[in-house]
């Protein structure tokens, strides 16, 4: 079953800087269950993208398999997509990326496609700082195929059918952190309000950019005693700070309540504005953003927010040292040594 | 013993440990006699192991041409201890035997019909050399000395040899040359007896060159205009790549910056590497990767992806012996049936069969052309003889004024005439529908690329007749496909037999040498090399038109054998294979043997 939105706009919705509406970028309308936390995410990634006045074809939004690998179609319509096989994102991510590095590449993916199956693939697009946002739509558990747990199932969490998960669960954020991630967040699909800057943030950033958010799955994985179901998160949220996203040339508005002020300076000339919230935790020191994930971990929260930046680290572009022009747009010209260049090369070889 | 004077044809063997430099000189003294204008073809029978294990390099010369494998051993230099009671058994009678005497050989190594060469080659080493690195590396290069006096080769070829080799180095030209005297100078001084292996200086190599196979796919990648590769390491394939880096070290340096116009990735296994693959054609930049076997295995389920969703990449097989890890430094051509119908539901994918290194850089190349075209994977099958052995062959050569052939993909003129956009609208009527790039235009031509069903629109669905229909398309285009694919090479204009040998890949120098074997014994059998698969209509005739065809093939299921019955529906009675699948390249006397037996038998049960 296609499904389509009605087309009509009021002509006087407001507008990018581009000329687009809201709209434009919004997708297909959603097959997820009602009151899938993946439907805000998907609100959220277009609400981003509107305010980032980011051009739909200068955007690729990739995934993998299962329900959070859906949602590409429900947002960015107006976008080249790639939905690809299940755990395997990153690679097509970095394929593509190697061939154009002019466009922003959004990746999409959910536990099981990350921390299972894709796990491989996850580390290694850490490790080469692949420039790329990954957002992952964590519930803890296989939608698509009914309920099964995932690895990032809370030890001691309870499914539906009153099983206890045994299994110790994977950490996304911790690990990214420990992979050496140059930008590592994590977020709740119901707190809007962090969700968007931090995404904007991530767009901004010149590296990979990790974006874990708790969605939880209201089919299978919003019961009591699951650590993953709307009421547990809310009650176990703990922000590390608020924070505001503030592009290049904008008048600095945002007032913030109480605590530590900083402002961070983005590779794009956008700065991200913190209001710190815990004393002992620097986004800027790795080993203090461990400490605050497995503070937390020990005190069974949840923090959110963005947990650790590193804008030194070089992509993966800069790495191998790939000219300006992207890859795609070069020429006969450019990559073939012609005939007479075959007369030296067999020469060489008699 | 026989003394007939064998001069350019015969086969010498070399009996080394792996990791002591052996290599090296036994290349030399293979280069030597091609510098001499002679057809030689070196054989390098390796362990998987890098250093302490048996290797052995088997040099054939032959002044005919034939540059398969031979059976049987003239001449063996048996520098290796642990396989010296084995090697010497191998040697044919009335061949030699070159080994190094400064331990006295086993009284039971003994064989009183070949002829022994002692020299002492430790004993010359440790009286010359007192570095422990040099005594080890001359002392291969001694016995080439030895091998170049029996054999009276032409002193001068190695001086321009060495010349080439350490340009730049020269203060090591002396040293070998040096070395290589002192072989000679031993059996001057002291081999009396008589020696019937000789090499005579010809022209029959005209321009040819020598080199191997995966080199020449890694330069047919870049003439190809690949931007992007992404790899796993994995043997016999590894080099496909190296060989790229090294070209694009010299090809792809962008002058004005030092950038590169390149990028390579080492990805973390073979499912990552054509997952970029993937990605980055996908986006509009070339892109391939290089495997064996085992990682052929695991990018089944890409490959249906991309046949599915009709992204081109290229693929290099470098086939190993299988299955599993197999006999990884062994050679087979086993990966057929897993190559052309890859991944899972209905899938085919387009092959080429290279035969030579020239072939390996023109399929290469032509392969970038051909998986834009056909928007689908093209798979290169080579195989570990050809692609890490050096072959004699035909120069490489480039069409400059031909343009890359990128296919149908739209750009922001062609979108802005288009009323809608269909990614997969058949509007030629040849299968073939239209793509375009991200970021081309920016409010038309995005579509979502996808492994699920879709529409002619590229929207998701479940229709049945809508899978179907696209389905039924993907057919259409694999037979547009056999017009595009390179075509079979008829060995006659005329069939003149109603037997027929059918070859692939690098079986076509021993079923070339068969050929003219049968010939002479009064059995003329028409030929026929298959270059790709879909089969073009060449072959198709080629089947239909003879009574008996032998498939020969280097595997131990009849594969290609199979790949036809399915594909052309070609009974199974018609079709006699003629396998090898011990892990060494098939050799002509192996084919004529099985064919002679064959021919035996039908013509025994068939004559009334």
């Amino acid at each position: 079953m296609t499904f389509i939105k009605p087309k009509f706009r009021h002509p006087d919705l407001p507008k990018n800087k581009l000329g687009y509406t809201l709209s434009y970028y919004e997708g297909a309308l959603s097959t997820l269950c009602a009151g899938c936390g993946h439907d805000s995410i998907s609100a959220a990634i277009i609400q981003s993208a509107f305010e980032m006045n980011i051009e739909p074809h200068k955007l690729a939004k990739l995934s993998g398999i299962g329900c959070s690998s859906k949602t590409p179609t429900y947002f960015l319509g107006n976008s080249h997509g790639f939905n690809s096989v299940h755990g395997r994102m990153p690679s097509v991510a970095t394929g593509a990326n190697m061939a154009n590095k002019e466009l922003l590449y959004l990746g999409v993916s959910g536990d099981g496609d990350t921390a299972s199956i894709g796990m491989g693939q996850f580390v290694h697009v850490i490790r080469r700082n692949l420039k790329m946002i990954y957002i992952v739509m964590n519930n803890g558990c296989y939608g698509l195929t009914k309920g099964q747990d995932s690895a990032t199932a809370d030890n001691g969490s309870i499914s539906k059918t009153g099983i206890v998960n045994q299994f110790q669960a994977i950490d996304l954020c911790g690990l990214a952190i420990e992979l050496g991630a140059t930008f590592v967040a994590q977020s709740f699909s119901g707190d809007k309000k962090q969700l968007i800057p931090l995404i904007k943030a991530a767009m901004a950033h010149n590296g990979f950019a990790f974006i874990n958010v708790i969605s939880p799955c209201v089919t299978f994985n919003n019961n009591k005693g699951s650590t993953k179901s709307y009421d547990f998160v809310r009650d176990h949220l703990e922000a590390t700070g608020t924070f505001d996203f503030v592009p290049e040339m904008e008048e600095i508005t945002t007032n913030y309540e109480s605590g530590e002020r900083h402002a961070i300076k983005l590779h794009d000339g956008s700065f991200l504005q913190f209001n710190k919230l815990d004393s002992d935790w620097d986004p800027l020191d790795r080993f203090s953003a461990m400490k605050a994930v497995h503070q937390a971990r020990e005190k069974n929260e949840i923090i959110t927010g963005l947990l650790y930046l590193n804008q030194v680290a070089m992509d993966l572009h800069e790495l191998v040292s790939t000219c300006d022009r992207p890859l795609n747009t070069l020429k006969k010209e450019d990559l073939c040594p012609g005939n007479g260049a075959l007369a030296t090369i067999n020469a060489g070889l008699r | 013993m026989s003394d007939k004077l064998k001069i350019n044809d015969f086969v010498v063997r070399f009996a080394n440990v792996n990791g002591t430099g052996s290599a090296s000189a036994n290349l030399l003294f293979c280069k030597a006699i091609f510098r001499m204008g002679i057809p030689v073809t070196p054989k390098n029978i390796f362990p998987s192991n890098i250093q302490g294990l048996p290797t052995w390099y088997e040099v054939r010369v032959s002044e005919k041409g034939y540059l398969g494998r031979r059976d049987g051993i003239d001449l063996m230099v048996a520098v290796n201890a642990q396989s010296m009671e084995a090697d010497i058994k191998s040697v044919r009678p009335g061949g030699y035997l070159l080994y190094d005497s400064s331990k006295k050989l086993p009284d039971h190594y003994r064989r009183d019909d070949i002829h022994f060469i002692p020299i002492p080659l430790m004993e010359i080493c440790n009286e010359t050399y007192t570095d422990a690195r040099l005594r080890l590396l001359f002392k291969n290069i001694i016995y080439v000395g030895a091998l170049a006096e029996l054999m009276q080769f032409d002193f001068s070829v190695f001086e321009s040899l060495l010349g080439d080799q350490f340009k730049g180095k020269e203060k090591l030209i002396a040293p070998n040359l040096n070395a290589l005297k002192l072989g000679s100078d031993f059996i001057k001084a002291n081999y009396k007896s008589t020696f019937d292996l000789k090499v005579e200086r010809r022209d029959l190599l005209k321009d040819a060159i020598m080199t191997d196979g995966n080199s020449a796919c890694g330069l047919g990648a870049i003439y190809g205009g690949a931007t992007f590769a992404a790899w796993y390491p994995i043997t016999p394939s590894t080099s496909v790549v190296e060989a790229f880096m090294e070209y694009a070290d010299e090809f792809r340096e962008e002058k004005e910056t030092g950038k590169r116009k390149v990028a390579i990735i080492q990805a973390e296994d073979e499912l990552a590497a054509i997952g970029m693959v993937i990605g980055a054609n996908w986006n509009g930049a070339r892109a391939f990767t290089a495997t064996s076997g085992p990682g052929l295995s695991l990018m089944n389920e890409f490959l249906g992806l991309a046949y599915f969703a009709e992204i081109p990449l290229v693929l290099i097989d470098v086939q190993r012996t299988g299955p599993s890890t197999g006999m990884p430094t062994r050679t087979q051509q086993s990966d057929i049936l897993e190559a052309a119908y890859a991944s899972h539901g209905d899938t085919k994918h387009i092959l080429l069969f290279p035969s030579t290194p020239k072939e390996c850089f023109d399929f290469t190349a032509t392969a970038f052309d051909l998986s834009e075209q056909l928007q689908t994977p093209v798979i290169l099958m080579t195989d570990l003889d050809l692609g890490m052995n050096d072959h004699v062959s035909p120069p490489f050569s480039w069409d400059d004024s031909k343009e890359y052939q990128r296919g149908k993909v739209l750009d922001y003129d062609d979108l802005e005439e288009i009323q809608r956009f269909g990614r997969y609208l058949d509007v030629d009527n040849d299968g073939i529908t239209y793509r375009t790039i991200p970021g081309t235009h920016p409010t038309k031509g995005s579509f979502f690329t996808r492994g699920t069903s879709r529409d002619e629109y590229a929207a998701y669905t479940e229709n049945s007749p809508a899978y179907q229909r696209n389905m039924d398309r993907l057919v259409k285009k694999w037979i547009t496909a056999r017009d595009y694919v390179p075509s079979s090479q008829l060995y006659q204009n005329q069939h003149s037999s109603e037997y027929g040998i059918l070859f692939f890949g690098t079986s076509q120098y021993s079923a070339e040498e068969a050929m003219d074997d049968l010939k002479e014994n009064h059995h003329k059998i028409d030929g026929l090399r298959i270059k790709s698969f879909p089969f073009d209509q060449l072959a198709i005739d080629f089947l239909q038109n003879h009574r008996y065809i032998f498939i020969v093939e280097q595997n131990r299921d009849a594969q290609m054998k199979s790949l036809i019955m399915i594909e052309l529906g070609i009974s199974s009675e018609k079709l006699i294979s003629v396998l090898n699948y011990d892990g060494l390249p098939i050799t002509a006397t192996n084919i004529v043997h099985q064919i002679t037996h064959s021919l035996e038998r039908v013509e025994k049960y068939t004559t009334v």
